[in-house]
């Protein structure tokens, strides 16, 4: 049964019978949901601020502000000596490489990982579908710094940690939207190839794979976008790249090549910003 | 069916392509992996292998001493707590750059173009979001430890400058895809900018900004444990230290720990965001 609402309620000389005057809405009432959440919220950040011992006093003291200012000067001038940029050229190269590398294992790795994570056709049992479900949202979950940190130990300090680390993370990532673009792939062809007694293998190969290839490549590009990002920082735990550059430098207080340093990483994001921004511009067109 | 079928060819019809593109790409990776030291057989090595083997079999059994998982929770609050605190600045940061840089409450572009004083302003606003958001919050982290000293002071300064730029820009981007009819009319009828903002975009687009806060609290929840890594406290730092202790058990107790709690977030801020949608 509907409920009477006001609009419908009209008085005999057609005029709307709107209260004139109504009070505002309670500023809490204990049947709105909305009214609750913002209570939470407000809570937690209440807590936050309160549990955490920041040290404000510190920070906006004269004496911070004052090593804040000469912390921030000993940035200028950056070191611009030829042999250093070309040790941070180098350094890009490496961060770039292994971005690219990464992104193309986790390509691999999540495509050979989506195929037991996804039902093929309908009547696929697909028995290691939660299974390798589960195992690619564990790989997703640890971010690449923590991969990083934990590759370290097999492999070593330097950037082929670093490779792996993105590689582990990305599979997950990339591995769950493959699956997702496989199942729903239009099962047309397969049935097709697969009613001619045509092999799994084959099916996959020559009716599901065509069709989600271009979806495949556009998710690997965006995760490479991401990746590129992510290998500048990672090197800060020792896995190579402008990042382990940066914590060394900045360890031993060379400010002007930290300044050099966070430059580099700079050009290199707005650069990949710069040229997806064009491309995807180019592909909307 | 057509009675004349002919079998299937038994080679793949397409190899010769295919072959070369496999080929083409072994080329493109040869320096790829030249530059990135890719050399996987040091990972059978007899000596790394004792190592990696000693260091899986420590996370048997995962540590679960009460003194442990006590010390644990109180890391994930911290964690949370810098994700918190870090987003509730990062907003104070977001909101005035925001108003200064929308240029829907422009009072000047009304007639037609902006004037050229405002049009500077907004564009360097946009320039100071654009830094903001894309210095890492790694390296903002690594900056604020050499200045506060190591502890949440840094992660929550670190959270608040990057995602003060990353909220303020998309902020701005949100508030002008939307209808500028209301706000304009406002604007014109000689409300001044903040009432323009209040009582015309705001209404209009706050789902809409408070759903991407909330993802955005997400996220940050999951750089805060990152964070930890560089010092600035939480769950990441005490996951640093057990690494480099090689404490496989303590290790493994707390990444479980930093999968529920992400997958945790992840529940909360997709029921949060469905309560507004």
């Amino acid at each position: 049964m509907p409920a009477p609402s006001e609009p419908s309620v009209r008085r005999r000389d057609g005029a709307a019978a709107h209260a004139p005057y109504r009070l505002p809405p309670r500023l809490f009432d204990a049947r709105c949901r909305a009214c609750w959440y913002s209570v939470a919220v407000i809570a937690l950040v209440v807590a936050s601020f309160a549990s955490l011992d920041l040290q404000w006093a510190q920070f906006f003291s004269l004496e911070a502000a004052r090593s804040m200012g000469r912390f921030v000067g000993e940035f200028f001038p950056p070191d611009l000596q030829p042999a250093f940029v070309q040790r941070v050229i180098a350094a890009t190269w490496e961060t770039l490489a292994m971005s690219a590398l990464g992104t193309a294992l986790a390509a691999v790795g999540g495509l050979a990982l989506a195929l037991p994570a996804s039902r093929l056709h309908e009547d696929d049992p697909a028995p290691g579908r939660v299974s390798t479900r589960l195992l690619l949202n564990a790989l997703r979950s640890v971010p690449e710094l923590v991969w990083a940190a934990l590759l370290l130990i097999a492999a070593g300090l330097g950037p082929f940690a670093g490779t792996l680390a993105l590689a582990f993370h990305t599979a997950g990532v990339l591995g769950r939207l493959f699956a997702e673009a496989i199942e729903n792939a239009p099962p047309g062809p397969g049935a097709a190839l697969r009613g001619q007694g045509v092999g799994r293998l084959r099916v996959f190969l020559y009716a599901t794979l065509p069709q989600v290839l271009p979806q495949l490549m556009s998710y690997t590009l965006y995760r490479w976008e991401n990746n590129i990002r992510a290998a500048a920082v990672l090197g800060v735990v020792g896995a190579g790249g402008l990042g382990q550059m940066l914590a060394f430098h900045m360890g031993l207080f060379h400010m002007g090549k930290t300044a050099t340093i966070i430059g580099a990483m700079l050009a290199l994001v707005a650069l990949v910003d710069g040229m997806s921004l064009a491309a995807r511009r180019r592909l909307t067109r | 069916m057509n009675p004349t079928r002919t079998a299937p060819p038994a080679r793949d019809p397409a190899w010769l392509g295919r072959l070369s593109w496999c080929a083409a790409a072994l080329v493109v990776l040869w320096p790829l992996m030249h530059a990135t030291e890719f050399r996987p057989w040091i990972l059978f090595e007899a000596r790394n292998l004792e190592v990696t083997g000693d260091f899986l079999a420590s996370f048997f059994p995962p540590a679960h001493s009460a003194e442990f998982l006590a010390m644990a929770a109180r890391e994930t609050w911290r964690t949370v707590a810098i994700a918190t605190a870090g987003l509730t600045l990062a907003l104070a940061i977001a909101a005035p750059l925001t108003l200064l840089a929308t240029s829907v409450l422009s009072v000047s572009a009304l007639p037609g173009r902006m004037a050229r004083g405002p049009f500077l302003l907004r564009q360097m606003v946009r320039w100071l979001l654009i830094v903001l958001r894309s210095v890492p919050e790694l390296v903002w982290a690594l900056v604020f430890v050499r200045v506060v000293g190591l502890g949440p002071t840094a992660g929550v300064l670190a959270i608040a400058l990057t995602y003060g730029g990353m909220l303020g820009k998309v902020y701005a981007e949100i508030l002008e895809s939307g209808e500028p009819h209301a706000t304009q009319t406002l604007l014109r009828n000689g409300s001044s900018r903040l009432q323009a903002f209040f009582f015309g975009l705001l209404p209009q687009n706050a789902a809409e900004l408070t759903s991407y806060t909330v993802y955005r609290w997400e996220c940050a929840i999951r750089s805060s444990v990152v964070l930890g890594f560089v010092g600035a406290g939480g769950l990441g730092q005490q996951m640093d230290n057990s690494m480099k202790m090689f404490n496989g058990g303590e290790v493994l107790t707390m990444l479980a720990i930093f999968v529920a709690l992400v997958a945790l977030a992840d529940r909360v801020s997709a029921g949060l965001r469905r309560a507004l949608g």
